[in-house]
């Protein structure tokens, strides 16, 4: 009786497991796979959990609309802990067991150069969605994220001829991304006609916290007579007790206006901003612009993570944007196939929530408006300024003497015919995909 | 027992080095990286050490043109109609509402132009970002909370919400040309303060117009402040303008002052073609020069005080349970981050007195962290004396544990500690040296908490019984001393203290979960360099750490600063592995 029983247990246990092993395989079958890299812990989790939860709401989103070439949108979300290594152990995952279709991932120019081998070797398709410092273009990366040229230069520019600023403090945390971008800076400053000794640059460690002597300095350097900007590429929440000791010390944004390229209304949104205000952030977006798109995105992201407080910023229209050209490419191509997306995501136009039209370049790099936007006491921007019409974002940078010779092409017309990442246009020579 | 504190501090090197080395490699991956940029990089210019800008808008040429001309134009257009004020406060309201700056620039003007009382109540409200216009009707209304007052009769408006009206947004220039109009219109305000400060702010961009209002004013000024400022002003001007007799009175008048656009006014005159002119202006430049360089070094030595005192304020509860009872405690940073985040409720709580709040927080603090630290010195440390390498890992254990438990219970995120209005700000000794207010609070409360444990651990009968147990527990016991009880009340005491210093971290950095880690570190630093168990090498220490520290900074840079107290630690160490007060007697161990 009893063995009976456990028979017809077990057998019943056995057909229900077998069933659902079916169904597995083949609602598999049905989906395409998304990789989603962003950090959930660690020092970046901050940062890139809202990333993570705009690629679910994305996803969400097309399914309701029928998915892509008939199939539904799967994510595979994985945790790389902020742990650069873990980044390219998780990538490879993603690429070899879960064989995503395309990944939407990483934060900070660190964790995309140590998954980068990763994509290259295996094929895989990377939306990197954050402001970076150039210098590189990769056949199977996208960068819908700000250049140098569609961020810090136009900045630069607003500084100059909008608040004739005469002398520059260029800060910033100590890592690739502000040693890049200063490097790059400074070359365009000095071919401004900037003198070497009105251009000051400091490095601090990440999360500083004392800033005294560094607000001191840049108090003094802004007295002497020149009207004085600080460009900031400090990351992170060290930002808080910079700002901070600016206001003790009683450096106000009409004194020495800051400019951040990392500050935005995430942010702002756990800050006390009273001594912000006026400050100065450039970005491709912000929340505020007066949009019909960017209204009806700030909607849903609100109902989709059920908090009305939650803020949009400029890397989550990066992702939106890197999101719908792929999902365009795949219906162009009708395929999945890297190379095939690949080929036909170049050319195709999606409109930013700006009012604009983002469009992916040859070199893997977005057309993007600049703002330059005011910080408000409610931690939101107000613009200020913006450029006439989209900047094509610039791979290699015009002002470094060793890569203004140097352009991404991956259609190849440019190249000689051979698609190129890194082509020189002297020796007419593709140097691989990077450029050292 | 004391062969403890012996090992303890062998372990300490070992930690110290460990530390020193993780920073070196990372600075070594991007030095390569980064090996061609250029060598300026690491050293921020020294600069001649400048004048203070507090209260006061920082001179530029061109802003000074441009003003100049603004200012220039619009008086030319107040003299040919002077609209009756009505009027300018209608053709105010219109061009406020346009979403143009230039346009809003000129409504400014016109109410700065107007001297009408009104205009300043104006201006400030525009400059607190309250003034507001509604949408439909275009009149100017004054947004307080739910409370919406018309502007140009000052009636409450009752049947109307927020939603009805637009905010007038400025931007940078117009707050500064409104913070230069507020000035003018303030100059003959009753407080003799306000007077000071707009005289102040008019100083920053001198112009003949300008010098000659405060010379109308100086005759009648009786605050001796006030018009040696209004004076100062006037000489600013002539240094330009005047004569040659009156410039190089001008010059000399100028010499003893500080203030920045002096010096610029100064520096501009040094090219003069006239020799005497040069001469004179090259003289009293140097003058203030070496009072600038006197006040730098002043500067300097604050910086690193208060630097010091933050160290040892998150160093001395170490000093306790490290240096006494020989506990290496790696949750002592989390005891001062849930101090911290205490702080962040009390003001949660209360969020309309925020300027008593940390008054509530201290003892609270205190009281969350000591309750803390016994529970932990009851269920874990109790079961490890005498093994610090154990003692060392379940620690570390607990702090990720309050880390995690931070995260999941409050938030992940970096919370919003907000500063006491007395706290922020500066003092201002003269126009270079300023002094926060917050880092100078933070200085008398460190000495304070040292007082009140130093006094504890002399005068109690606490005191005496942790000083006997730490010395030899089992004659202590033999006295009838409860070493068990002692034991748990001396950790208490030690993250009490933590969670004390956790409340003065939260005024100046980041409070999120891992405010812990990036101060255990430091602390550990200060306690071995000052020598284990001694109260007042923790004091010498984290001081002397502080001011090498910010000695260094102006010239190595803040990373290379690190680096350097670091390698002159492990040499110190490797010199005098007890540190610089060390213990002396049968307590010292070996």
């Amino acid at each position: 009786m009893s063995i009976r029983k456990t028979l017809k247990r077990s057998l019943t246990a056995l057909t229900i497991g077998a069933a659902l092993t079916v169904s597995a395989i083949a609602s598999a079958e049905e989906t395409i796979k998304v990789g989603v890299l962003h950090s959930l812990s660690g020092t970046m989790a901050i940062s890139e959990t809202t990333l993570k939860d705009t690629v679910l709401m994305l996803i969400e989103e097309q399914n309701k609309k029928g998915g892509v070439l008939g199939k539904k949108l799967e994510a595979v979300v994985k945790d790389p802990a902020s742990d650069w290594p873990l980044f390219a152990e998780k990538a490879r995952e993603l690429l070899e067991k879960d064989k995503v279709a395309a990944t939407f991932g990483c934060w900070t120019s660190v964790s995309r150069k140590s998954v980068l081998p990763v994509y290259e070797e295996l094929n895989g398709l990377l939306f990197y969605p954050v402001q970076y410092e150039g210098e590189e273009s990769s056949k199977n990366v996208f960068y819908t994220g700000a250049a140098p040229n569609t961020q810090a230069i136009p900045a630069v520019d607003y500084l100059m001829k909008d608040l004739e600023v005469k002398r520059w403090v260029l800060a910033g945390t100590d890592y690739v991304y502000p040693r890049t971008t200063n490097k790059i800076l400074e070359a365009y400053l000095k071919s401004k006609g900037v003198e070497e000794k009105d251009i000051m640059i400091n490095y601090t460690p990440f999360g500083h916290s004392d800033w005294q002597s560094i607000v001191s300095d840049v108090k003094k350097f802004g007295s002497e007579g020149k009207k004085t900007a600080v460009v900031s590429t400090i990351n992170g929440d060290a930002n808080v007790p910079f700002y901070k000791e600016l206001g003790n010390q009683g450096i106000s944004a009409e004194d020495i206006p800051v400019v951040a390229f990392s500050v935005g209304e995430e942010e702002l949104s756990g800050i006390d901003t009273k001594p912000l205000v006026g400050h100065l952030a450039a970005w491709n977006y912000f929340m505020s612009v007066e949009d019909e798109k960017n209204a009806a995105f700030i909607k849903s992201w609100k109902t989709f993570i059920k908090d009305d407080k939650r803020v949009t910023n400029d890397p989550m229209e990066a992702t939106v944007i890197g999101f719908n050209l792929w999902v365009q490419a795949v219906e162009k191509a009708g395929s999945t196939d890297p190379d095939k997306v690949e080929k036909a995501i170049i050319g195709l136009e999606t409109p930013n929530m700006t009012g604009g039209i983002a469009k992916m370049l040859p070199n893997h790099h977005i057309t993007k408006p600049v703002l330059i936007g005011e910080i408000q006491e409610d931690g939101q921007f107000e613009t200020v300024w913006q450029t006439e019409k989209e900047v094509p974002g610039d791979a290699w940078s015009d002002f470094l003497e060793s890569s203004k010779v140097v352009i991404a092409d991956w259609t190849g017309k440019e190249t000689g015919g051979k698609p190129c990442g890194n082509y020189n246009t002297t020796t007419k020579k593709c140097s691989g995909q990077n450029f050292e | 027992m004391s062969y403890r504190t012996f090992d303890a501090t062998k372990h300490l090197r070992t930690i110290v080095l460990t530390a020193f080395f993780s920073v070196i490699a990372n600075t070594t991956v991007w030095a390569e990286a980064t090996s061609d940029i250029d060598e300026t990089t690491t050293t921020a210019p020294v600069q001649t050490p400048n004048n203070s800008i507090s209260e006061i808008s920082t001179p530029s040429s061109s802003d000074q043109e441009k003003t100049d001309s603004v200012e220039e134009n619009s008086v030319s257009d107040t003299t040919k109609t002077i609209p009756p004020s009505e009027d300018v406060f209608a053709v105010a309201t219109s061009l406020l509402t346009e979403k143009s700056f230039k346009k809003k620039e000129q409504a400014i003007d016109l109410l700065i132009n107007s001297n009408d009382e009104r205009a300043k109540q104006w201006l400030a409200v525009m400059l607190k970002g309250k003034l507001y216009y509604h949408k439909q009707d275009k009149f100017i209304a004054f947004v307080q909370g739910s409370k919406i007052t018309q502007a140009a009769n000052n009636e409450v408006l009752e049947n109307t919400t927020k939603k009805a009206f637009k905010k007038v947004t400025i931007n940078n220039k117009l707050r500064k040309l409104i913070k230069a109009g507020i000035a003018k219109l303030s100059l003959s305000s009753p407080d003799p303060e306000t007077r000071l400060k707009s005289v102040n702010t008019m100083l920053g961009n001198i112009t003949p117009e300008s010098a000659e209002i405060l010379a109308k004013l100086a005759d009648n000024e009786k605050d001796k402040k006030v018009r040696k400022a209004m004076l100062l002003g006037m000489a600013m001007s002539t240094l330009n303008t005047g004569t040659k007799e009156q410039q190089l009175q001008a010059i000399k008048d100028v010499s003893g002052s500080l203030h920045a656009s002096a010096r610029s006014r100064l520096s501009d005159l040094k090219n003069s073609d006239d020799k005497d002119i040069s001469a004179a202006a090259i003289k009293a430049l140097e003058k203030i020069e070496t009072k600038v360089k006197m006040y730098g070094h002043a500067e300097t030595l604050f910086f690193g005080l208060s630097l010091g005192s933050v160290l040892v304020l998150a160093a001395i509860g170490l000093a306790i349970t490290f240096g006494v009872m020989g506990v290496i405690n790696m949750a002592h940073g989390e005891l001062i981050m849930l101090g911290a985040y205490t702080t962040y409720i009390v003001q949660q709580l209360m969020p309309k007195y925020i300027d008593y709040s940390l008054f509530v927080a201290i003892p609270l603090a205190f009281i969350v962290s000591g309750i803390v630290g016994i529970l932990i010195e009851r269920t874990v440390i109790r079961h490890l004396y005498g093994r610090p390498l154990e003692t060392l890992l379940a620690t570390f254990g607990i702090s990720l544990i309050l880390q995690q438990l931070v995260r999941t219970v409050i938030s992940p995120q970096n919370v919003p500690v907000s500063n006491p209005s007395w706290m922020s700000g500066a003092l201002e000794v003269n126009s270079i040296l300023s002094l926060t207010y917050n880092r100078l609070y933070i200085i008398l409360f460190c000495l304070l908490v040292f007082a009140a444990l130093f006094y504890i651990m002399r005068n109690s009968s606490l005191g005496l019984q942790v000083r006997a147990v730490s010395q030899n527990r089992n004659m202590a016991r033999a006295m009838g001393v409860r070493s068990a009880r002692v034991d748990a009340l001396t950790f208490g005491l030690g993250s009490g203290i933590a969670g004390v210093a956790g409340v003065a971290l939260s005024q100046l950095t980041n409070v999120g979960p891992n405010l812990g880690q990036a101060y255990i570190i430091d602390s550990f630093m200060v306690v071995v360099f000052g020598g284990v168990g001694n109260l007042w090498g923790t004091l010498v220490a984290g001081l002397s750490l502080g001011v090498i520290n910010k000695v260094m900074e102006p010239w190595a840079g803040a990373v290379l600063a690190k680096i350097l107290v670091l390698i002159f630690i492990i040499l110190f160490i490797q010199k005098r592995p007890r540190g610089l007060f060390p213990q002396k007697g049968r307590a010292a161990g070996d």
